[in-house]
């Protein structure tokens, strides 16, 4: 175990969570963070599926990484990356098909995530397999963390209920005169919500502040 | 590293037969369960159109449970042809009302599902397709044994906007539509109008549209009055 989870590799998991986080220091994968975080479930299962398809694309890649030509690296990447996603998709349509409907084309453009090309490109080619699948699990959970914080913000306020309980029901708030904040269900919501996770995390981490 | 022509040939030639033979197996392995997720899909829709089965979603077996309700309530489904006559040893079920829209008018044939309601009424379940702001638009209508009073309407879409157009896949909007009617006291064709508050009400064919909505909401107008012109001789031919 101590040698599966040595110090680098616990940094490799935790770093991606918020030094190195993939969406608010490194700004990437933002496309479907915005589109699928309304509700917590879809979002759930979004960014469990980043995390699969993030550490599993690192692994083969990086066990492959001696044998794939430098001048069709970034293919092989793709076709990896493309037939994880494939079946992530298909599996999705056939065991959990409501959430598959509602995550609709976002499955299939993790196959465009910058994070996977991200961590491909400057990890799991020059990496060991292990190490290399760490750090997909690492950057899969840093994704999934900030996709879970805003899809319970935006559910909270914009639909009322948290992973589909009505919250705000149960409480009575809409008997004394709460109403649900119709912006919170619409996209730009999701990015002015990133942008205070990003003001808040650089607030407390004074290392992430660039000299000017 | 850099490799030769012939090591990248090979090279890419084994990794893609490697990972279509690979994505080929899984898609035969999960065909079947995918099957049976669209199909569930399809009788939950044509149920909600007589508002039943939208407790489906806390069912254990939420396939098995759908069968039993669409067995329950869906005693009869037939096929007719653009005349209104009916087209014998047609599953209506299989029907694909999106791909029959596509063909000529004088090609293509309709799906209609009869329904006994608790009290026992029989309904008519009419598929309805068209399009909103963003991409289709589509629902089933359920008209009283009169095929003129609507008992019931679902709709659902494909990518319109959250909060606004695509409202129209909620319970309020279409409970609106019980109990209007599709022709007036002439008999002639109204259908049903979804109308913004400015503009005057018509008591027996027309519902509120969505603020913020008003492309989708006008879809579901066209898309209401479009398909159900197209059962017109049907309709004709069954009532009065």
């Amino acid at each position: 175990m101590s040698l599966l989870f040595s110090s680098r590799n616990l940094k490799l998991l935790t770093n991606p969570l918020n030094l190195e986080n993939p969406i608010t220091v490194q700004v990437l994968g933002i496309c479907s963070a915005l589109a699928v975080t309304v509700k917590m479930k879809p979002a759930f299962v979004m960014a469990l599926s980043v995390t699969i398809v993030t550490a599993f694309s690192n692994l083969i890649i990086s066990a492959l990484r001696k044998s794939i030509p430098a001048r069709i690296r970034i293919i092989v990447q793709l076709v990896v990356v493309a037939a994880l996603v494939i079946m992530v998709d298909q599996l999705l349509k056939a065991f959990v098909y409501d959430v598959s409907k509602q995550l609709s084309v976002f499955v299939g453009l993790i196959i465009t995530n910058c994070i996977l090309m991200g961590r491909l490109e400057a990890f799991a080619m020059a990496n060991k397999p292990w190490d290399s699948f760490v750090d997909g699990i690492g950057n899969g959970m840093g994704y999934g963390a900030i996709l879970i914080i805003v899809s319970f913000l935006r559910e909270l306020l914009g639909s009322g209920t948290v992973w589909g309980y009505p919250v705000m029901e149960k409480l009575g708030a809409f008997s004394v005169g709460y109403v649900n904040n119709g912006a919170m269900i619409m996209p730009p919501m999701a990015l002015i919500l990133i942008g205070v996770i990003i003001w808040i995390q650089r607030s407390r981490n004074k290392n992430l502040i660039e000299s000017k | 590293m850099n490799k030769s022509n012939t090591y990248i040939f090979i090279y890419s030639t084994v990794l893609v037969v490697v990972v279509a033979a690979l994505l080929a197996l899984a898609a035969t392995v999960l065909k079947p369960f995918q099957q049976k997720n669209l199909e569930t899909a399809k009788k939950l829709e044509i149920l909600h159109a007589v508002d039943k089965g939208w407790d489906a979603g806390s069912a254990d077996n939420k396939n098995l449970y759908v069968d039993a309700q669409y067995n329950q309530y869906i005693t009869r489904a037939f096929v007719f042809d653009p005349a209104g006559d009916t087209l014998p040893g047609r599953l209506a079920f299989e029907i694909d009302v999106s791909l029959e829209m596509k063909k000529d008018s004088t090609d293509r044939v309709y799906p209609v599902f009869l329904c006994t309601r608790d009290d026992g009424a029989l309904n008519y379940i009419f598929p309805v397709q068209g399009k909103g702001l963003w991409g289709p638009i589509w629902g089933y209508i359920a008209l009283g044994e009169d095929l003129n009073t609507i008992t019931g309407a679902f709709f659902d879409h494909q990518g319109e906007t959250p909060g606004l157009g695509a409202e129209i896949n909620t319970r309020w909007f279409q409970k609106q539509f019980v109990n209007k009617k599709l022709f007036d006291e002439a008999v002639s064709f109204i259908s049903v109008k979804v109308l913004k508050n400015n503009e005057p009400k018509l008591p027996d064919h027309s519902v509120d549209a969505i603020s913020g909505g008003t492309i989708t909401s006008k879809g579901v107008e066209s898309t209401i009055a479009v398909s159900m012109k197209n059962y017109l001789p049907f309709i004709k031919k069954n009532k009065l």
